[in-house]
């Protein structure tokens, strides 16, 4: 006989321990190591660290093992760990003009101060499986140019000179930044706030929206102005001391879209900026959120609405996997309470439904005898 | 690496402080949804992490907690947030309603009555009553500042005059101290009446959605409805098939798949409390074998 699941603690201990067992697999390959994760599953990692919201290697390294590299349930550990840790303060804005660039890339100049830099990159590569990978092949030294001077002028500042693109939005002296972990989200998010959920919003989201914007779906004629990765260092203003020190570097990555503008009656037709900037080695997430972010500026730029990507509310409220994952995984939970007052339901209509139709042909029948009667 | 060393009840001392505020916030204006800077749990969002943080919040040391799923104290998602409190409070947990001091559920008010002292935590997941006829968040606040709820009354009026009766069976909305129209979580309607006038303190906690709000006790709270179709709750034709109890909520569990069926209470700790004992108490020491 079958009967709804009961005893439920010992059950959930044991599926506890056969997830632990297939996370392990067959003992006789070596488990994976943390240097392993964070050195040769180096973007999985950067995404954990990105999407989770904490930029700690070896943690999403740790996230990722765990998980069994479900990416989602990986961010989702990363964050509620962060959720736990003490916050000391706001760092100063990255200066990201300042940034120990390792790839650099303009598709609106051919050339500029400080160059095209390729760095590592999968671009141009033909999408070939190699088999030599499978093994644990030598691979050569990189070809390494030395460092340069420092200097690379981001391309937006480039244009700011000529007044021909927006410039950066002054926040002002007195400016505070929103928290989105710290204070709910309300509706309408200023930019900083909508800029905090698109960087920890789902990468594949915020790609589908981006590309809905490329095909017309609130269209902005984007280019990718600039993008950059490389290490920026991290300034914190320290009270006891009165100035700011570094604590560190990370590596981020930057995309700085241009897009069309055609002007209004206070502001002469200028290019305007979506921006993207992400934890790690994330150019897919960077200009997504660029192109996101630009959309959903409509209203400042005086723009018509009529698009997805441009609704904040349906963004913003959508775009955090973990908030996602939990709500539509949590179907799985038990709903046989709710759903007794369905089946309750149902029954009774149509047991109504029945009797009427039941009552029709009856009249149908009786109607037909009285014309028969009559004829 | 890391040590993990947690607060008393899983969260730090200043995010608790935030919860109690937005919760005395939510006492003060019963019904209404005070937004609070929810955070991430180590469960996933869905699955309790607002009930669990309000719980959190009001805890002590010398509680009694109880947790209950579709009003069972075994079901998986239950037990594994005792868990969570026994490990990172280590309060005593209890089963019987009667005992505990804080008592967390999902989808159940428990048939016994609630007394003074007590406080139910309902987990919620989607805590606007409004959402399902208006999506969008800044339309639905402005409707309740102004008490703009003619589109809750235009629904339920469309439901009547297409099948004749209104046809919410849970998360059927109220209207609190007559004021706010309040989701009561989706517990069945036929709970619904348990809130009104009740000795406890009544807390629903939404992580996901980051709204609290209360109904503290002796609150009027009325089930809409229309004076020709009064509200009315759900009845069984049987009773529960293990303890004999009538005017309960009961579960159909599907015995085979020939159509049979019974009826038990959803409430496991009634039913416990309730079962005939001795030993010709045949129908309960059968099923409890079969198990």
């Amino acid at each position: 006989m079958y009967v709804a699941v009961k005893g439920g603690e010992t059950a959930i201990r044991n599926a506890h321990r056969l997830v632990a067992d297939k996370r392990r697999g067959d003992r006789s390959v070596p488990s994976i190591s943390l240097d392993q994760i964070v050195n040769q599953l180096a973007l999985a990692v950067d995404r954990v660290m990105a999407e989770g919201s904490l930029y700690d290697p070896e943690l999403a390294a740790l996230a990722i093992k765990q998980a069994r590299g479900d990416m989602i349930e990986a961010i989702f550990l990363l964050r509620a760990f962060r959720t736990t840790a003490p916050r000391f303060g706001f760092s100063e804005p990255l200066d990201t003009s300042n940034m120990l660039v390792e790839r650099r890339i303009s598709a609106t100049f051919k050339d500029l101060p400080g160059g095209q830099l390729l760095g590592p990159t999968f671009d141009y590569t033909h999408r070939l499986l190699d088999p030599e990978l499978a093994g644990d092949a030598e691979i050569p030294a990189p070809e390494l140019a030395e460092a340069g001077d420092g200097v690379m002028p981001r391309v937006t500042d480039l244009l700011g000179q000529e007044g021909l693109i927006e410039a950066d939005a002054d926040a002002g002296e007195e400016a505070e930044t929103g928290d989105l972990t710290r204070e709910p989200l309300s509706f309408p998010a200023d930019r900083a706030l909508r800029l905090q959920a698109l960087a920890r919003g789902d990468e594949g989201f915020l790609l589908s929206l981006g590309y809905s914007t490329q095909r017309g779906y609130a269209r902005s004629h984007p280019f990718a102005g600039e993008i950059r990765l490389g290490e920026v260092e991290v300034m914190v203003e320290i009270p006891e001391l009165g100035f700011t020190v570094s604590i560190g570097r990370i590596e981020v990555t930057e995309c700085q879209m241009i897009n069309q503008f055609k002007g209004s009656a206070k502001v002469p037709p200028q290019f305007t900026r979506g921006y993207g900037l992400v934890f790690g080695h994330a150019e897919r997430k960077a200009m997504s959120m660029a192109l996101v972010d630009r959309a959903l500026r409509w209203r400042e730029l005086g723009e018509e609405k009529t698009a997805p990507a441009q609704d904040e509310e349906f963004v913003l409220s959508h775009s955090d996997n973990v908030q996602a994952t939990g709500f539509v995984e949590h179907l799985k939970l038990p709903h046989y309470v709710d759903f007794q007052a369905e089946l309750e339901l149902v029954r009774r209509m149509r047991a109504k439904h029945e009797a009427a139709v039941r009552d029709s042909a009856g009249q149908d029948e009786s109607k037909a005898k009285q014309q028969e009667a009559a004829e | 690496m890391i040590s993990a060393a947690y607060n008393f009840a899983y969260l730090d001392e200043q995010t608790k402080r935030m919860i109690r505020r937005a919760i005395l916030k939510a006492v003060a204006i019963p019904g209404y949804q005070v937004p609070f800077a929810s955070r991430e749990m180590p469960m996933p969002y869905g699955w309790g992490t607002g009930g669990v943080q309000v719980t959190a919040a009001v805890l002590g040391p010398d509680d009694v907690l109880k947790v209950i799923d579709q009003g069972a104290d075994d079901t998986t998602n239950a037990v594994a947030i005792r868990g969570f409190f026994e490990k990172t409070a280590r309060v005593r947990t209890t089963t019987a309603t009667a005992e505990a001091t804080v008592i967390q559920t999902r989808h159940r008010i428990p048939e016994e009555p609630l007394t003074a002292g007590q406080i139910l935590v309902y987990q919620v997941p989607i805590p606007e009553p409004l959402r399902f006829l208006e999506p969008r968040e800044t339309e639905t606040r402005k409707m309740h500042a102004l008490t703009e709820y003619g589109l809750m009354h235009v629904k339920l009026y469309e439901d009547i005059a297409r099948h004749g009766h209104i046809a919410t069976t849970y998360a059927y909305p109220v209207h609190v101290a007559g004021r706010y129209v309040m989701d009561p979580s989706p517990i069945p309607k036929f709970d619904n009446p348990k809130m009104n006038d009740c000795e406890a303190l009544q807390l629903f906690g939404a992580g996901r959605e980051k709204r609290i709000y209360a109904i503290p006790p002796h609150t009027e709270v009325v089930s809409l409805d229309f004076e020709d179709h009064p509200f009315r709750v759900q009845e069984f034709a049987e009773p529960c098939a293990l303890c004999g109890s009538t005017g309960v909520y009961l579960d159909e569990v599907i015995l085979d798949d020939r159509g049979g069926r019974m009826f038990v209470c959803s409430d496991t700790d009634y039913c416990t409390s309730h079962r005939p004992s001795g030993p010709d108490d045949q129908s309960a020491a059968e099923w409890e074998n079969a198990r």
